[in-house]
Parts: structure tokens; C-alpha cells; sequence
């Protein structure tokens, strides 16, 4: 909804002059850059007939009517396609990442060829700087930059103000001990630069273990890190011990959250991979979880998906490929593991280090859940934005090849996993039970993942803060939230029963509490009319009585005033 | 009183499934109507009452080494496991509540003993909440094309039929009692609803007794008079709701169906719900998923397809539909039956109703449908439901089906219906609890020789009076929904398990927040606003008006509001407090009942006493499943042991 249809036109169409310039460089993949009398069906819109334009990163379709009714759409959006025939009218099944289909019947053979093989070449660019975000201007008034709102030292400022047990390293300045970590990391205050470094080098990746969330009421707090690099001959390092040691206070035990069941982490040991062994890590109990890895998760999309778009109409069918598919499986595991580590920090009064294999897809669905659990700031919306910053994009999760595929795609699937959008399920699985906890809503759950995917926004380029500073992305592209955060955003974004709520919040995670996410799975499938009629109703009630409570207090401001000018009234 | 065996039984544990750590002990007391369970050493007096009437099952487990477990399961899905630490008083609860839940005769039944502080002749007008005839005056009944027929006043035609009933006009006395007798139990073609618009007309019956070859003229003739009182449509549908080889295997047994080549103008259609015995045995194997410990998601996911429940109700909803596009886009008029119409002949009608009138779709409107078209056309209520101690194999959840498409329908249209989901539970748990005279009874004749009008009381003014509790508030009877016919999907997708009624008493499995709840707070602070701000108005402009004002007049209504600078303070109730009470920590905090659904004690009853269900779970952290590993510490144990966590 957001990549075309929310957004202005006009933004697109400045765009699109700007565009005209590199327009060189998309040239010899459009061959047939207009056609006439297409017809466009959507998912509950009246069909429009009009003209397909193809552009760098555009498929437009406008009709020639009053009311023009546009479509929008990035090629960098469009998973795969699907070419009919019928005599000469050939017709293109586009299927978008955001789960959308749409069919374009084309008049002419050759048109509706060269359109198709267009648009598989231009949603398939592999050059970044090709991509849409380096090439989009915004027609809005930036009144924050998002590139500078959720700065790690800005983060740092609130820790400090509340211990002085950790200190920001700079240890990663230039990406050297760890290319997926920012430069920033905060770390436990004994421990200096050098134990990094040599911890990092007993981990995956180089992730070391570092903070990522401080429990305010009991000083606990959560790590994460990628698995240690034991191998078979159970390598052990004492900069490494030492460091997660130092996040525990005296007498204290700390719990290992490993995101793997036992038997993968011991297979991990034969890629020199590993876990933290009870002798080596005395103070810490090892409890392994078992979130499946990113290939088996994009099956799992996969198969989902088809489920929702299967036609049959049969109830066992639907039932059995719902369950088959293993979504809603996933769901209950990463959040019973989110809860576990919540529980452990905020119930059990223990730190807790979570890792899986590289620490970059199941560790953060993790840490990031937990948070949301454990911590009312991260239910707020600028509070989730910096979560989201916080956890996933500095944390170096691999956007680039994690969202370059969505379920639809007919390519074989490298590093494809939707991680992330388990992450924002999970999420909307706690705001369905605590409806009232957040500030934001469903909508801004299903905007983030549709921009992970596509946008014309740079903040979901690149797989981690090193790619991004190499890619320019600050200085050449615009910030997501530069735009989330402008009051007519946040307006539309915030959930109008929100009140705030201290308290940690523990869902349940029983399958009869789980549903399946319908604003995402099931959103084309369905006229969205009558949800939309509840939610304005919603907001209809409670503004009303907003309205009526300043009108109160207003008149009572006024009846005071007019009985102090008239004190003899006062006493009858 | 003679079949209590043992009156008490101390020092009994009450576990609790999702989170033992929230188990508890007590002492058990039986009375004639209720077993009270009275936790001891909590500061709060905490009482768990079971009506006996809705016990439908005890099953006595092995013995443990901690004693002698007892588990009663209760038709609103309530499952209480007890613990006895004496293996007799065991045997002698259970044999007790044995005779005690399942009554031989209906004299003995609650409805006859439950005595409310009300006064008789406020409890007879009880009775006369809903008029039936005033119904089928809403409707337009009796007009030119319809009439009223006395024939089945004293029950002689049909003795599981109402005595008031509507024919087409042209139909005579002959012609009913002619198809009546081709027709199982006399069950003749019937008026249930008719559409003003159109003048299209919902009726129902039981199956024909067509046997392989039979025929009655009477009755096609019958069929062809609800044809004609249809001036506008030149067909009817006859809708056989039994899977047709049901249907077919029912000829050898001379019943059946309409042969269309007998009938002029009729299109015969079949839509396959299942029989009674399915639905039971379908509803059996999902509550068995419902009661699973610790299930994983598949486990469920399996469960829930294996029992086939969610299919039965998409075939009860898909008849609904066909009948009600059938009346609203054709303009035809529809038969429905099944064998005896009085199971899915009545699910169907009265889903269609729901789908074509928005008058059915509101509090009174959906107690006006439940009464004409299953209390008065004989839905076996005391058999389905096993009031009495019967035959299992008549006990089947017929109504709860339709309780439950309604319940689907409200989850696709949230603002449609003027009550809400409790409202449904509601019905579902006074259905079985026969509290109330309602329910009770197989059919009208059966009912009225019981004399339920002069002895018992009614639900529908309790519910009414009660209404409170079960708006809705997102309803709105001016926006499109509200208005007009209700086109639902019936993708698979669109139904969903209906954790509200199933796993009722499994509160730890609820959303913690509930958006019904703070709407209806804030509309209840919106209403006195609005009183505010008129008595404002008024004095503003006494005020201003009458500057010779010496203040005769009475002060406003005192400043309830406050006037703090952040805006005013809202009164208890509200939102604020709101969210604290949903997610207090402390385990075993217990919340007063707010669903108004446990059963309304006897009148004289403490008023502290909890009735709601022993098995709160507010706080959460002890009620997900993950926890279940960790919770056979004590609470506080700071070094809990490393296996307790590990799944491996």
C-alpha cells in the first residue's frame, strides 16, 4: 500500500523527471516502453484500462480518464511474473513481494514479450547503485533526517544514565575486528580493546558478545553475540570467558539462550563452529532452542503463501497446508524463545547471551522480541523504529540478501530467508494480545515489511553498517523514517486505544493464541473494507470523547471564571 | 439432598492444566444444585462454583502417589481436576455428582428450584418479553399471501410443532393436513421467514415420505401454494440439507426427498451438512485438541483439521448463504429440510436469517430468531443437550454450530452486530445450565405440559436487563455493514477456532487487553460527558443570561472530573486502571468476574464470593506453555536447575 498508492504521485513524478537523465542506462532493457489499451485488475478495485509505461524502475499504468487511476509500481517490488496468451491478447500475472497480484492483459503479442521480459530484467537488477533509492528525491520537507535519528551514542546517552558498567568501544571503528557490527558496540566497562579483539576471534563472524539490552528494574541484561568457534577439539579462549564474565555480578549464574537445538550446534562443531561448554563456562547455563535456519524459513513462506492463494475451497486442504507449511510453527518457537529469555532477565534475575550459528537471523528475532516484552520504550513508534535500527540494520542483519526474494520468486533461493518478517509477525502476534500496550499499529508492521522488500527508500539497502557507508547511503539516499516521522505519518501510524503500560508483558504462546497474520497473508484475498470501517469507528469513539472532554474543560474554565467575576453569586 | 453421598471433602487440590505452580487446596462442599470449591489459606476468599447441570463427564484417573484424581468436564468447556487425598471420598464425590448432574426427571432440573428475588408477577411478565406473534407482525405476517393457521392448536397435526403457524393463503386445512402426513412427523411446509422487499419466503420442514416411488398430492400441492405466494418468481428451491447419500439411503425407509418431475417449478438443490452424530463426534475430537497440556502447533494444527469441526461449520454457513442469496438476489423462495427439520433445517434457516436481516443481527432480534426458529419449532433442546439423563447417542451441539457461524460472521463484520461475543457464550452456557425455563423441553407441547411459563424464569429479560455486558460498541446501525444482506467469504481462511467459547476457561490463552472492554469505558465516560457538558451549558447560561441570578437555582452536579492540568482524572472503570488489572503480577491476583457469565448465584449468596473460575491466569508469565518447563521450581529458587529449561 505504501510503495505506490499512499505516497503522493507527485513524488513519483519528480522522480520520474529526474529519472529521465539515467534513463540511458535502463534504455536497451526497455524495449517496449508504452503501450496502449492495457487493462489492469487489481485485488478488490474496479478494473482500469489504460496506458503501461515502463521506466527504470517503474511499471505505470494510467488511464485516460478523469479520475485518473494510477498504478505505481517498482520493478524492485515485482517477485516474479507469469505470461499468458490467449490468440494476440497476451496477459502478465505480476507477483509482488508485498504478496500482491495483479494481471495486465496486453494487446499484441510482441508488446506483451517485450514488456515481460523488461520487467524480469529490470526487477532483477544486481547493481545497488542502480536500485530506485539512488535515484529518488523526496517531494516532502525532511524535518529530521532518519540517517542521523537512532545514532548508537545516542543510545549510549540513555545507558549511561542509568549504570556505568558499560562503555562504547571503538574497537570496530574501521569494520576490521567485525564487518557486520557498527563501529560503535557497547561493552563491559573492565574490559578492554584488546580482549575484544581476541574474543572476536573465537567468534563467528568476529561477533563478539555485546550488549543489547539493559534491564533497567534489575540491572540485568541481554548479549548477543555469533556461536563460539570450539570446533571438535573444543578450542576454548580466555579473553572470550572472561568477557561475558564480566557482565555478571558477584554470585550470580547467567543462561546461554542458544537459538539451535543441541544436536545442530554439536553438528556446527564440525565447521569449527560450536557452543560454550559447562567447564569451560562454569557461572552459565546452556539452554538450546530450536529456530530453524533461514532456508528452511523460506520454504516455509513459500509454501504459506500458496496455502492463502490456494482456490479449492476445501477446509482439510487449507488446514492441512497451513499446518504443513510450518509458519505458525516457527511463530510460537522464536517468540517461546523470546519469552524464555525475557523471563530469564526479568523472573529469574539473570543476564542472558543469546547466539545461533552467525548471530545475524534468529539471535535477533531473539533480542529484538524480548525487548518488546521487557521494555515499554520499544512499544512506542519511535521507540520500535530504534529497535528496528538497534537490532536488525546496526546488528547486521543482511537485508540486501535476506529480501531480495519474497515468496513468489521462481529462482532458486541463496541466502533468501524472511527473518525479519517472522520478527514483525511476532510482534503483531503480542499487539493482538496487548491491543492497548502499543503506540503504533498493525500498519506500521506491514509498511516495514513491505520497504524491507522494496522501497524507494535507502535504509533497507545493504547488508550491514560497513556496506552502508561504503554504498554512501546517508549521503545519496533518503531515510525511511525521515518520512515515517513526519506528524501526517506518525498520525496515520498510531493506534488510537494506546495507553502507555509499564509493565513487562507476557503473551501467551499456546497455538489457540496464535493466529495466522491476516494483514499480511490474507491482505489481497480479502476486501479490507470492513476492518477499515471497525478501525474508523475505533477512532470515531475516542475522539469523540477527546472532543468532549476539552469541551468540558473548557466550559468549566469558563464557569469558574464567571462565577470569580461575579463573587456575590457565589454564596446564595 | 439423598444423593449427596458426602457433603464435604477437605484438603482437596484443585490443579491448574496450564501452570501447576497455580495449583491449589481446598475443601470441596456439594449441595443440591452446586459443588462450591473454597480454596483455603488465601487471603481473598476464593470460591469456584460448578453448576451440576453442566457437568456432562467425571472421569476418575489412576491413582497418584499425592491421592486420587477426579477430572469433571462441563459442557461450557470448563475442565476441573481435582485431587482427593482419601481414595474414598473420591468414589463418593464422583458416585454423588454422578446422580447429582444427571437428573432422571426434569422437576428436578434448577430452572425449577432457582429462585431469584423476584416477585410473581414481575416474573410472569418475564415471560412475555418476546411475543412471537409480534414478530411475525414485524415481518408483515399476516397479509394477503400468508395467513395464520389454527390447525396445529392443540399439537394433534404435528406434536413437535408450535400451535401458532403460517401458510400460504390459498392453503387449506385440507392440503396441510394432507402434506402433513406425507411428511416425517408431521412436520408440513412452513412459514419461517418472509422478506417484506421481495415477498420471497423461507420455509421449512422435515424430509417427504417419498419412499422410492410415493407421492402426495396434497403436498405438492402445498409446495405450489408457497410458490403462488410468491407472485414474482415463477420457481422456489427446495433445499435438502443431508448429504445426498443420506438422503438417498433414508427411501429404503419410505422417507427422502422431493422428486423434482412431481412438483411443477421446483429446483431441487442438495448442500451437505452432516448428521447429528458427526457433528458430536467431530466436536469430541477438537475439545480433546483443546485439552492437550502443552500441544506444539502442530499437534494442534493437526487436531484442529482431524476433527473436522471448521469444515461442518463452513457447511452450515454455506447453506446459509445459497438460502439467503436464493431470496435476496433471485427472489425466490426456499424450502429447507432435512430429515426432521429440526437440527440443520433450523442451523440453516436461521443463518440465512442472520445474513439477510439486520434486525437479527441486534441483541433482541438474535433472541426473537433463536425463539421462533429452534424453542418454537422443537429443537430437541433437552435431548441435544442431555438436560436429562438420556440417551448419549441424541446429545449432539447443533446450536452451538450456529452459535458459532454467527460468531465467525461477527469476526468479518465487526461492526454488524449490536452484541458481542460474550452475548454468544452467554446463550451457549444458559442453553446447558438450565437455569432459566428456556431451554427446557424437547418442543412446545413439551414445555407447556411443564408448566415452565408458571414455574421458572425466562433468560431473555435476565439478558436483556443485563445488556450492558454484551454491546458491542463498534456497532453501528448507520454504516454499511449494519445495513442490508451480509455477503461473508467462506474461504477456508475465514474461519477461525473459536478459542473465546472452546478454551473459555483458559483465560492465560486470551488477548490481555481487550478493545471491546476499554471502547465500551470510554463510551460509558462519553455519555457522562455529554450530561456535563449539557448542566455546563446550563449554568454558563444562567450565568451570563440573569446577572440578578442570586443562585436559587441547585449547584451543578458536583466536578467529578477534576481539574488537573493534564485533562481529567477518569473515574474507576476506565482505561487507566484498566490495563494495570489485566497484567497484575502478582500470580495469584484474581480478578472479579466481569463476564457476567458465571451462572448468577443463589440470591442469597455472599457477595465477595468469586464466582468466577479458580483458574485465573492474569499475570501471564505462568501461563505460557514455555513456562511449564520452568515451573516445577518454587518460585524465587535462584539457581533454577539447568535441565528445567532445556528442551533436550
Amino acid at each position: 500500500m505504501f510503495s505506490e498508492c499512499v505516497v503522493p504521485v507527485g513524488i513519483f513524478l519528480s522522480a520520474h523527471q529526474g529519472l529521465v537523465l539515467q534513463v540511458m542506462e535502463f534504455a536497451e532493457l526497455i524495449k517496449t516502453p508504452r503501450v496502449d489499451g492495457v487493462v489492469l485488475h487489481r485485488p478488490f478495485m474496479p478494473t482500469v484500462e489504460g496506458t503501461l509505461c515502463l521506466t527504470g524502475h517503474h511499471l505505470i499504468l494510467s488511464s485516460r480518464q478523469d479520475n485518473t487511476e494510477e498504478l505505481w509500481l517498482l520493478h524492485s517490488n515485482i517477485d516474479s511474473i507469469e505470461k499468458r496468451f490467449l490468440g494476440s491478447l497476451g496477459t502478465i500475472i505480476v507477483k509482488c513481494k508485498d504478496l500482491r497480484m495483479i494481471q495486465l492483459d496486453i494487446p499484441g503479442m510482441e508488446e506483451c514479450l517485450n514488456i515481460g521480459s523488461s520487467i524480469e530484467a529490470l526487477s532483477t537488477l544486481d547493481s545497488v547503485s542502480l536500485m530506485y533509492p539512488y535515484f529518488y528525491r523526496p517531494m516532502f520537507e525532511v524535518i529530521e533526517d532518519g540517517w542521523n535519528s537512532f545514532l548508537p551514542e545516542d543510545a549510549f546517552k540513555d545507558l549511561e544514565a542509568m549504570t556505568d558498567e558499560w562503555r562504547l568501544s571503538e574497537v570496530n571503528r574501521d569494520f576490521r575486528v567485525c564487518t557486520t557490527y557498527p563501529p560503535l558496540v557497547a561493552v563491559p566497562r573492565d574490559v578492554d580493546d584488546d580482549t575484544l579483539r581476541k574474543a572476536a576471534g573465537f567468534r563467528h563472524g568476529g561477533r563478539f558478545p555485546v550488549l543489547s539490552y539493559y534491564h533497567k528494574k534489575n540491572g540485568m541484561v541481554m548479549m548477543r553475540s555469533g556461536q563460539p568457534l570450539t570446533g571438535t577439539n573444543g578450542r576454548r579462549c580466555k579473553e572470550d570467558e572472561r568477557l561475558i564474565n564480566a557482565t555478571l555480578r558477584p554470585g550470580k549464574r547467567g543462561y546461554v539462550i542458544d537459538t539451535r537445538t543441541i544436536s545442530v550446534a554439536q553438528q556446527a562443531k564440525a565447521r569449527g563452529g560450536g557452543f560454550e561448554t559447562e567447564a569451560n563456562y562454569p557461572q552459565w547455563r546452556r539452554i538450546h532452542k530450536a529456530i530453524e535456519r533461514s532456508n528452511v524459513l523460506q520454504d516455509s513462506l513459500v509454501k504459506l503463501v500458496e496455502a492463502c492463494n490456494d482456490q479449492s475451497h476445501s477446509m482439510d486442504r487449507w488446514l492441512s497446508k497451513l499446518e504443513a507449511s510450518n509458519w505458525q510453527t516457527h511463530v510460537k518457537e522464536i517468540l517461546t524463545t523470546a519469552c524464555l529469555a525475557a523471563q530469564c532477565i526479568d523472573r529469574e534475575g539473570a543476564s542472558v547471551l543469546v547466539h545461533g550459528t552467525e548471530g545475524t537471523d534468529s539471535t535477533l528475532q531473539v533480542t529484538s522480541l524480548a525487548q518488546i516484552i521487557l521494555d515499554p520504550a520499544c512499544r512506542t513508534i519511535q521507540g520500535f523504529q530504534g529497535l528496528v535500527e538497534r537490532e536488525w540494520l546496526q546488528a547486521g542483519h543482511p537485508f540486501a540478501q535476506r529480501c531480495s526474494m519474497s515468496a513468489y520468486s521462481n529462482s532458486k533461493p541463496r541466502h533468501e530467508a524472511p527473518g525479519f518478517l517472522l520478527f514483525l509477525d511476532c510482534v503483531w502476534q503480542v499487539l493482538r494480545q496487548f491491543p492497548c500496550s502499543f503506540q503504533f499499529t498493525e500498519q506500521l508492521l506491514v509498511l516495514l515489511f513491505e520497504h524491507a522488500y522494496a522501497s524507494q527508500f535507502g535504509t533497507f539497502l545493504g547488508n550491514s553498517a560497513a556496506e552502508r557507508v561504503r554504498l554512501s547511503l546517508p549521503e545519496k539516499t533518503v531515510s525511511l523514517w525521515s518520512w515515517v516521522n513526519r506528524p501526517q505519518e506518525i498520525d496515520h501510524l498510531s493506534n488510537p486505544l494506546y495507553e502507555p503500560n509499564s509493565l513487562v508483558i507476557w503473551p501467551s504462546v499456546a497455538p489457540q493464541s496464535l493466529l495466522l497474520w491476516e494483514g499480511v497473508f490474507l491482505r489481497w484475498n480479502r476486501s479490507p473494507r470492513c476492518q477499515e470501517e471497525a478501525h474508523e469507528e475505533m477512532v470515531h469513539i475516542i475522539e469523540y470523547n477527546k472532543e468532549l472532554q476539552n469541551k468540558v474543560n473548557s466550559l468549566r474554565r469558563q464557569l469558574a471564571q464567571l462565577e470569580t467575576q461575579e463573587p456575590p453569586l457565589q454564596t446564595p | 439432598m439423598e444423593h449427596i453421598r458426602l457433603p464435604k471433602a477437605e484438603n482437596v487440590r484443585l490443579l491448574n492444566r496450564l501452570s501447576p505452580r497455580r495449583s491449589c487446596v481446598g475443601t470441596l462442599y456439594l449441595t443440591a444444585t452446586h459443588s462450591i470449591y473454597v480454596e483455603s489459606e488465601t487471603q481473598v476468599r476464593s470460591e469456584t462454583w460448578v453448576l451440576h447441570s453442566l457437568i456432562c463427564r467425571l472421569e476418575k484417573q489412576v491413582n497418584t502417589s499425592t491421592g486420587s484424581p477426579l477430572l469433571i468436564h462441563c459442557k461450557n468447556f470448563q475442565v476441573l481436576h481435582f485431587v482427593f487425598p482419601q481414595e474414598q471420598d473420591c468414589v463418593h464425590i464422583q458416585a454423588s455428582l454422578q446422580r447429582l448432574s444427571q437428573p432422571e426427571q426434569y422437576e428436578e432440573l434448577y430452572c425449577f428450584s432457582y429462585k431469584p428475588n423476584v416477585d410473581e408477577a414481575d416474573r410472569k411478565e418475564e415471560w412475555s418479553f418476546l411475543n412471537l406473534k409480534a414478530e411475525y407482525r414485524r415481518l408483515g405476517i399476516p397479509n394477503s399471501l400468508w395467513k395464520s393457521s389454527p390447525v396445529n392448536q392443540s399439537y394433534k397435526v404435528s406434536d413437535t410443532y408450535p400451535a401458532e403457524l403460517y401458510v400460504p393463503e390459498s392453503a387449506t386445512q385440507q392440503v396441510i393436513v394432507g402434506s402433513s402426513k406425507f411428511r416425517s412427523r408431521g412436520r408440513f411446509p412452513t412459514l419461517s421467514y418472509y422478506c417484506k422487499d421481495n415477498q420471497a419466503a423461507i420455509c421449512r420442514s422435515s424430509q417427504p415420505l417419498s419412499g422410492f416411488s410415493a407421492r402426495c398430492l396434497e403436498d405438492e400441492q402445498l409446495l405450489e401454494a408457497i410458490r403462488r405466494s410468491n407472485p414474482r418468481s415463477d420457481f422456489m428451491y427446495v433445499v435438502d440439507t443431508r448429504p445426498k447419500l443420506n438422503a438417498i439411503a433414508n427411501r429404503a425407509a419410505g422417507k427422502g426427498y422431493e422428486n423434482e418431475d412431481h412438483y411443477s417449478n421446483i429446483k431441487f438443490q442438495f448442500i451437505s451438512i452432516e448428521n447429528i452424530h458427526v457433528m458430536r463426534s467431530s466436536q469430541q475430537k477438537m475439545l480433546d485438541v483443546c485439552e492437550l497440556r502443552t500441544p506444539s502447533m502442530a499437534n494442534f494444527l493437526e487436531g484442529l483439521e482431524g476433527s473436522g469441526w471448521l469444515k461442518h461449520i463452513k457447511a452450515v454457513l454455506d447453506a446459509g448463504v445459497f438460502v439467503a442469496k436464493a431470496i435476496s438476489e433471485e427472489g425466490a423462495s426456499v424450502l429447507v429440510h432435512c430429515s426432521d427439520g429440526w437440527d440443520r433445517t433450523a442451523q440453516v434457516c436461521s443463518v440465512a436469517c442472520v445474513l439477510l436481516e439486520p434486525y437479527y443481527r441486534s441483541l433482541k432480534g438474535l433472541m426473537v430468531l433463536i425463539e421462533r426458529e429452534w424453542v418454537s419449532f422443537g429443537h430437541k433442546f433437552s435431548h441435544r443437550c442431555n438436560h436429562l439423563d438420556g440417551d448419549s447417542k441424541e446429545v449432539s451441539p447443533v446450536m452451538d454450530q450456529f452459535l458459532e457461524c454467527v460468531w465467525q460472521l461477527t469476526e468479518q463484520f465487526p461492526c454488524a452486530f449490536e452484541f458481542n461475543e460474550r452475548f454468544l457464550i452467554a446463550v451457549h452456557h444458559h442453553m446447558y445450565a438450565c437455569q432459566y425455563g428456556n431451554f427446557v423441553g424437547n418442543n412446545q407441547r413439551e414445555r407447556q405440559q411443564l408448566g415452565l411459563r408458571d414455574k421458572t424464569h425466562s433468560l431473555w429479560k435476565h439478558l436483556w436487563d443485563t445488556k450492558g455486558d454484551y454491546i458491542n460498541p463498534l456497532y453501528r446501525t448507520d454504516n454499511c455493514q449494519s445495513q442490508g444482506v451480509l455477503r461473508p467469504s467462506t474461504a477456508p481462511y475465514c474461519f477461525k477456532f473459536w478459542s473465546g467459547l472452546y478454551n473459555r476457561f483458559d483465560r492465560g490463552m486470551h488477548p490481555r487487553q481487550s478493545v471491546e472492554d476499554y471502547l465500551m469505558a470510554v463510551r460509558e465516560e462519553t455519555v457522562q460527558l455529554e450530561e456535563q457538558l449539557a448542566s455546563h451549558k446550563e449554568q454558563i447560561e444562567k450565568l451570563e443570561n440573569k446577572p440578578e441570578w442570586t443562585g436559587e437555582a441547585e449547584e451543578g452536579p458536583p466536578l467529578s472530573w477534576g481539574l488537573a492540568p493534564g485533562g481529567f482524572v477518569p473515574q474507576a472503570g476506565t482505561p487507566q486502571d484498566y490495563s494495570g488489572g489485566f497484567i497484575a503480577s502478582s500470580p495469584c491476583q484474581q480478578r472479579s468476574p466481569v463476564d457476567g457469565l458465571a451462572f448468577t448465584p443463589p440470591q442469597n449468596q455472599t457477595s465477595e464470593a468469586d464466582l468466577s473460575v479458580g483458574s485465573e491466569q492474569e499475570s501471564g508469565i505462568a501461563d505460557v506453555s514455555f513456562n511449564s518447563q520452568l515451573s516445577e521450581e518454587g518460585p524465587g529458587e535462584p539457581d533454577p536447575d539447568d535441565a528445567a529449561y532445556s528442551a533436550a
